[in-house]
């Protein structure tokens, strides 16, 4: 017994120094692919040190569909459903890119309706994404019932999609040289009473659940914070970058369709955690609204297409009167339009980032290569840099406050 | 007005300045749509870069994108895309290399090019020397091949389906149930220098006065095709029945004509036979 206690006294200095604390191996755990928490596809390979997480090693692409390589093989206006189809959470903030890059090549101006029924329409995905993140977020933390509220503003959002595009999710409505179709009054109307009565409703009832909520707060205060100069080198964009304190918008800064015309302010983070993060959205949802309503206060009448005859096709009743209508009718939907040869990059403030596309036009009837910017793919990468020394049940904070969606991702 | 793509005020007086500050590192400065764009020697581009984002302030790397010009010797080009959240500016640096050529990884200047070059990598086999995890991103585990280059084919090389038999997914070479259709759009009217699709049995002397030569000939037809199964077909002149020029004949023969069907021949055949029934 007196060499144990000398020993503990480190009296004896054993050079075996199983001093009843073994040395414990940091482990490894797999969190995904197939995790709630994980949204989607996401395998993460984390270095765990009792429950502190030590390294964390994302592995991704398990959702990789070859969207660019298809793309090459389409012409320009077959390649647009794909963009509904990377991040399925906000579809027309994928096309808005695409369709821009297209007019930037070809230099083709949109008729102003058109130009308002996008950004509303845009504005319209970034609320019903933001309702998706929002509330998946929260009930990663823990909480259930504001995630169920704002479905209830999602599944509004969707039909409001489905009136105007017949497709509740992939909508591919924008095109270029302007949208598909006209939008009837009555949606218009329907939307104007939503905007004033029941969002505000559901909305602030639910974020007024969580917002001073003790526990949420104790779950994303000071979580995985990063500073401005970590955000600029890990090339945030979106929430993620105004939540690290940089107001930095696109639609403010460099701005695209009819967004110079209209009033917004951008909110930014002041402790740059994931709190912050979640509340830049919240801000914003109020700001989308603020500018759906502009919009339909300015929106002109007049056409919702370019008449270039050899991009946008005319009418169905034109087709009906016109041999020509006919002919550009027929080219269009089998030869498509021909983009002259060039290069561009067009980014566009998606609802979670910046999602650019770099298009490389040689000529012809199909892109050469339509290289697409995902936001999740920077943000993903410094989930490394983010979690460390955090608890392990913070993962899914993080990642919620991130809003990474796989089909954007891993295209 | 033009285009409504997010507008960039240009910087007056840009492309002089950053063409100063790289100095001989610059090779090309290209200035297309309001974009510029920079293309710089490859050994110094992680110099560029440390120039660009140090003196000329674009303090974010956006974008690391590959692409393929088969045709050129250093086939693949690796485009940067720099923004400057002070200046409110976007550039775009390229370096052009070779399936051997390593390029210079950037991550030391910006993380976040660990993963944009990895996928660069990942597609198109392009190496950066420098990056500390150079592994495949996007594709499965063991992928073998570079999808993105421009003669990797669309469908691929392999699939995966669940197997009963091992009871676990396996890889197997695609078999593809209907040949891959790749449709072009170039118009025989413009240029199209090739054997219309449907015309390969067409007969090769020109037909019709045209000012454009004819196309080569194709390779002539397996033998087992000229005996007399052959199908039965209306693509050539003769074949309908109406091919040769008939009006000498017709003038000769035309007292005659309906009492003696032209059996023997072979235009004859498909406009006598009713007339043999009756």
């Amino acid at each position: 017994m007196s060499d144990y206690i000398e020993k503990l006294d480190h009296k004896i200095n054993a050079d075996d120094p199983t001093l009843g604390d073994t040395e414990i191996q940091n482990y490894t755990i797999n969190f995904g692919p197939q995790h709630p928490a994980a949204h989607g596809v996401l395998r993460l390979v984390m270095e765990l040190d009792g429950e502190i997480v030590e390294r964390c090693d994302p592995h991704v692409g398990l959702l990789h569909r070859g969207t660019e390589k298809l793309i090459e093989y389409k012409t320009y206006l077959q390649a647009l459903p794909y963009f509904d189809r990377l991040d399925y959470c906000s579809p027309l903030g994928m096309e808005h890119s695409y369709v821009l890059a297209i007019e930037k090549l070809l230099n083709l101006e949109v008729p102003l309706r058109a130009q308002y029924l996008r950004v509303f329409f845009a504005e319209l995905t970034r609320i019903s994404n933001h309702m998706l993140n929002l509330g998946s977020h929260v009930m990663d933390v823990g909480a259930m019932t504001p995630n169920l509220w704002l479905f209830e503003i999602r599944e509004d959002c969707l039909n409001f999609f489905e009136r105007a595009s017949g497709a509740r999710m992939h909508s591919a409505y924008f095109r270029p040289g302007g949208v598909h179709q006209d939008v009837p009054l009555k949606l218009l109307t329907d939307i104007a009473d939503w905007l004033d009565t029941r969002l505000p409703r559901l909305f602030e009832d639910a974020i007024s659940l969580v917002a001073d909520n003790r526990i949420f707060k104790q779950r994303n205060v000071d979580i995985a914070v990063v500073s401005k100069e970590d955000a600029l080198k890990w090339g945030f964009s979106g929430p993620m970058i105004r939540g690290s304190g940089i107001a930095w918008d696109i639609r403010k800064s460099q701005p695209y369709d009819v967004y110079d015309r209209m009033e917004f302010d951008v909110p930014v983070g002041t402790n740059y955690d994931c709190y912050d993060r979640f509340m830049v959205r919240v801000e914003e949802v109020r700001q989308s609204a603020r500018i759906m309503k502009q919009c339909l206060n300015d929106m002109p009448e007049g056409p919702i297409a370019s008449f270039d005859r050899k991009v946008s096709p005319p009418k169905r009743g034109e087709m009906k009167q016109s041999m020509e209508a006919l002919i550009h009718h027929f080219k269009l939907y089998t030869e498509g339009f021909h983009v002259p040869a060039g290069e561009v990059y067009v980014a566009t403030e998606s609802p979670k980032g910046e999602f650019g596309v770099y298009l490389v036009a040689d000529g012809s009837n199909k892109p050469y290569r339509c290289k697409i910017r995902p936001t999740a793919f920077s943000h993903l990468q410094a989930m490394d840099f983010m979690l460390k020394g955090h608890m392990l049940a913070d993962t899914t904070a993080v990642l919620g406050a991130m809003d990474i969606v796989f089909g954007e991702c891993d295209r | 007005m033009g285009h409504s793509a997010p507008k960039i005020a240009a910087i007056p007086g840009i492309a002089e300045e950053i063409a100063g500050l790289l100095g001989s590192m610059l090779i090309e400065t290209v200035d297309h749509a309001g974009e510029l764009s920079f293309t710089v020697v490859r050994e110094k581009l992680a110099d560029a870069m440390e120039v660009l984002r140090g003196r000329a302030h674009y303090q974010q790397l956006m974008e690391v994108a590959g692409v393929d010009y088969p045709e050129r010797p250093e086939r693949f080009e690796v485009c940067y895309h720099l923004l400057s959240v002070t200046r409110n500016h976007r550039v775009r640096v390229k370096v052009s290399t070779d399936e051997d050529t390593p390029v210079p990884s950037v991550t030391h200047i910006w993380p976040v090019a660990g993963w944009l070059e990895r996928e660069v990598f990942d597609m198109y086999g392009v190496i950066f020397s420098g990056n500390p995890d150079l592994r495949r991103i996007l594709t499965d585990y063991g992928f073998k091949g570079y999808p993105q280059r421009k003669d990797f084919p669309l469908t691929g090389y392999v699939e995966l389906r669940y197997s009963e038999e091992d009871k676990r997914v396996v890889y197997e070479p695609v078999r593809l149930a209907q040949d891959f259709r790749s449709f072009d759009f170039m118009s025989p009217w413009e240029g199209a220098q090739y054997v219309l699709p449907g015309d390969e049995k067409a007969p090769q002397a020109p037909g019709a006065p045209s000012p454009a030569p004819a196309p080569p000939p194709p390779p002539a037809a397996p033998k087992g095709e000229e005996k007399g199964d052959k199908p039965k077909v209306t693509e050539k002149s003769g074949d309908s029945g109406a091919g040769e020029p008939t009006d000498s004949k017709a003038n000769a023969k035309s007292p005659e004509a309906p009492a003696k069907p032209a059996a023997d021949t072979d235009e004859g055949k498909g406009a006598a036979k009713p007339e043999d029934k009756a």
